[in-house]
C-alpha cells in the first residue's frame, strides 16, 4: 500500500515542481544570465518593498510612522505594537471564529469533495457526465448570483448570524474545484484494487473510505490547502452572513479595525501581518501541495 | 488485498446486477453534492431570476413587475459606470498579469541559479490575504506619508494621489493586481515551459533560428492554450476576485470611478436592500460570464494551438 502512495507521489511531485537544472548549466552559462539576473533582482526589490513596508512601519513607535521622508529602520523597534494589535482589539476572539469556520468547513468539504469526486471517477451510473459537467461550471459561476437568494433563505431558517451559511454548503460539496481534482486523481488509481474489494463484498462507500481515501494522501493535502486558504480568506460571504459583531472573522474585523479600534497604521500594520502568519507557515510547510493545486488546475484546458 | 483477478465467467454474471448497484451507489454518494447543488446553486439562480422580475424591498410582499427591473437597468447611469468600470480593471489587469508572469516564467526558465529564491518572491504576494493586502496598498499609496509617494519625493517628483484621484484610482488598483496577481500564472507558465519538449528546441537549433524565433514559433504556440485557458478564467475571476480590493482600498470611489459591477450589486442588495433589481444585476452579470466564455471558446479555435487531441 505505502509502495504504491508513495509511486502516485512521484508521479505527482515530477512535473509540477520546475526546478532549474543548474548543475547541468554550470559549464556553459551564456554572459547575458548576468544582464537576466539585474532585471529579475530588481523586479524582487519593487515585489519585497511593499512587504518591507509593512514590517518596517508595524515596528515603528507610534508617531514614527508619519515621518516625512520616512524613517526606513525603525527606532526603536517597538515590537510591542504586536502584542497591542492583538489585546487592543477582538483580534484573538475573531481568529477563534475564523478558525472555527476554517476547520470545519475545510475537514467536511475535503471529504465531500473527495466522495463526490471519487463517484464522478468511478462509479457508473446514468446521468454522471452531465452532472460531472454541472458540476464544474459552477466554477464559472459568479456566487453573487446565488448569494441574494441564499440570504434570503437563511434569514428565512434563520441561519444569518450562525457560521452555518459558511460551514454547509462547502460540507455538502461546494468546493467544485476539489471534485475535480480528487476525480482527476481517482482516474489514476488502477481499478484492481476495487474489482478486488468488490469481490470480498465491499461496496462503493467502503472502497472510497478504505482504499480510495488512503491512496490519495497528496491531493486530499492540495485539496484542503486550497480550500483551507479560500475559507481563511473569505470576505463577502462572511461580510453578509456575519452582521453580529461577535462573529465577525478576522478578514471582515481587520477592515474594520481601521476607524473602529484603530487608526495608526504601524498597529494596522503589525495586525496585518499577523493574518498573513499561518498562511505563509502553511505555504513554507507545505509549499508543493501550493504548487500542486496551482499547475493541476491551471493547466488542463 | 489479494490481486486474484475474478474469473470472466463471474464477472460477467455479476455485471447487470453490479449496473444496478452502481447505480444506486452512484446517486448514493454524490447526494451530498446534489443536495448542496440543489439548495445553494441551482435553486437560489432560479429564484435569482424569479426575484429579478418582481418588486421586493424585503419590507413588503414581492409584487411582480415583469421586466421593469431589466428595462430600468438600461436607464440606470450607474450601471454602465459599473460595466466600463469593470471592463477597464478586468481587461487591462488580467492580460497584463499574464504577459508580466509569462514575462517572469522566461527568464526562471533559463536555468538561472537561484530560481527557487526569485520564483518564492514572485509568488509570495499571491498568497496575502486580500483583506491584508488592501490595508497594505492603502498605506503604501497614502498620499501623505505613503512609500509610492516617498519614493517619488526621492527623485525629485511630485507625490501623486494615487487611489484618492479618480484618474488614477484604476491605474493604481491594477498596480496592486499586479503586485498581488501573477503568482498563479507564473507556477502554471513555469510548469508549461517544462513541459516543452526540448527535441522542439534542438530541431530548431540544427535550423539556426534565433531566441525570438523559438519564442514565437515553438514556446507561443505550445503555451498558447494554457495562456488562453488562464486568461479567461482569470477575467472571470476577476469580476469577483476585486471586490474584496476595491471594498477595502475605496470603496467604490472617488467619484465612483472603482464601482465594478459586483460592488454596485453588493450595495443595491445589501445596503438598499433593493433585492429584486440587484437580482436582475446580477443575472446581467451571470449572462455576461457566459457570453465571455461563449465568444472565447469560439475564439480559441483559430488561435490556439492543441498538441494532439488532448484538450477535453
Amino acid at each position: 500500500m505505502n509502495a504504491v502512495a508513495s509511486q502516485h507521489d512521484d508521479v505527482q511531485h515530477s512535473p509540477a515542481i520546475p526546478t532549474g537544472g543548474q548543475a547541468r548549466a554550470k559549464s556553459r552559462r551564456p554572459s547575458w544570465h548576468l544582464a537576466l539576473h539585474a532585471v529579475l533582482i530588481t523586479l524582487s526589490f519593487f515585489y519585497l518593498l511593499p512587504f518591507f513596508w509593512m514590517l518596517s512601519t508595524s515596528l515603528k513607535m507610534d508617531g514614527q510612522e508619519i515621518a516625512m521622508p520616512p524613517v526606513w529602520i525603525p527606532d526603536p523597534v517597538v515590537w510591542s505594537n504586536y502584542v497591542r494589535a492583538m489585546t487592543g482589539t477582538p483580534m484573538l476572539w475573531y481568529l477563534r471564529n475564523t478558525v472555527i469556520i476554517s476547520v470545519i468547513s475545510t475537514v467536511l468539504g475535503v471529504l465531500a469533495a473527495s466522495l463526490t469526486g471519487y463517484a464522478f471517477a468511478r462509479l457508473r451510473f446514468p446521468g454522471r457526465n452531465l452532472l460531472f459537467s454541472l458540476c464544474i461550471s459552477t466554477l464559472m459561476l459568479p456566487g453573487i448570483v446565488t448569494l441574494i437568494p441564499e440570504f434570503l433563505l437563511f434569514r428565512q431558517i434563520g441561519w444569518i448570524n450562525t457560521f452555518l451559511p459558511l460551514i454547509v454548503p462547502w460540507s455538502l460539496g461546494g468546493h467544485a474545484l476539489g471534485i475535480f481534482l480528487f476525480r482527476q486523481y481517482a482516474l489514476t488509481i488502477p481499478y484492481d484494487f476495487d474489482e478486488a474489494a468488490r469481490v470480498d463484498g465491499a461496496g462503493a462507500f467502503r472502497i472510497w473510505w478504505s482504499i480510495i481515501v488512503p491512496l490519495s494522501g497528496p491531493v486530499l493535502a492540495t485539496i484542503a490547502i486550497l480550500a483551507f486558504i479560500h475559507h481563511w480568506n473569505d470576505f463577502l460571504r462572511p461580510l453578509v452572513f456575519l452582521q453580529d459583531k461577535d462573529l465577525r472573522t478576522l478578514a471582515i474585523g481587520l477592515r474594520l479595525f481601521r476607524g473602529e479600534f484603530m487608526v495608526q497604521w504601524n498597529l494596522l500594520m503589525a495586525a496585518s501581518a499577523l493574518m498573513l502568519v499561518p498562511i505563509l507557515a502553511l505555504f513554507f510547510a507545505a509549499q508543493r501541495y501550493f504548487v500542486q493545486g496551482i499547475v493541476m488546475s491551471g493547466i488542463k484546458g | 488485498m489479494a490481486a486474484t483477478a475474478p474469473s470472466a465467467r463471474g464477472l460477467g454474471r455479476r455485471s447487470s446486477r453490479l449496473w444496478n448497484q452502481q447505480t444506486l451507489e452512484g446517486y448514493t454518494c454524490i447526494l451530498p453534492w446534489l443536495m448542496g447543488f440543489v439548495c445553494f446553486v441551482a435553486g437560489p439562480m432560479v429564484a435569482a431570476l424569479v426575484i429579478s422580475f418582481t418588486d421586493w424591498s424585503l419590507l413588503a410582499p414581492p409584487e411582480w413587475i415583469g421586466l421593469a427591473n431589466y428595462e430600468r437597468l438600461f436607464k440606470d447611469p450607474m450601471f454602465y459606470t459599473s460595466v466600463v468600470n469593470t471592463a477597464y480593471l478586468s481587461f487591462l489587469a488580467v492580460p497584463l498579469q499574464l504577459i508580466l508572469a509569462l514575462l517572469i516564467a522566461l527568464g526562471l526558465n533559463e536555468k538561472l541559479s537561484g530560481v527557487t529564491i526569485y520564483r518564492t518572491i514572485f509568488y509570495l504576494p499571491s498568497q496575502m490575504p486580500i483583506v491584508a493586502s488592501a490595508l497594505l496598498w492603502l498605506w503604501v499609496f497614502n498620499p501623505d506619508f505613503g512609500l509610492a509617494n516617498a519614493l517619488l519625493n526621492m527623485v525629485g517628483l511630485p507625490g501623486l494621489g494615487w487611489l484618492f484621484d479618480p484618474a488614477l484610482s484604476k491605474p493604481s488598483i491594477i498596480l496592486i493586481t499586479l503586485w498581488g496577481g501573477i503568482g498563479t500564472p507564473l507556477i502554471i507558465f513555469l510548469a508549461g515551459l517544462q513541459s516543452v519538449p526540448d527535441s522542439l528546441y534542438e530541431a530548431a537549433d540544427i535550423d539556426g533560428a534565433g531566441p525570438m524565433a523559438r519564442f514565437w514559433n515553438i514556446t507561443l504556440p505550445m503555451l498558447s492554450p494554457i495562456i488562453f485557458f488562464n486568461l479567461i478564467i482569470g477575467i472571470i475571476a476577476s469580476f469577483q476576485a476585486y471586490f474584496t480590493l476595491v471594498l477595502v482600498t475605496t470603496q467604490g470611489g472617488p467619484a465612483n470611478s472603482t464601482t465594478i459591477l459586483i460592488l454596485y450589486i453588493y450595495y443595491k442588495a445589501f445596503r438598499d436592500f433593493d433585492m429584486s433589481y440587484a437580482s436582475a444585476l446580477a443575472w446581467v452579470l451571470f449572462l455576461i460570464v457566459l457570453a465571455l466564455t461563449a465568444i472565447n471558446f469560439l475564439l480559441a479555435r483559430w488561435w490556439v494551438h492543441y498538441e494532439g487531441g488532448e484538450a477535453t
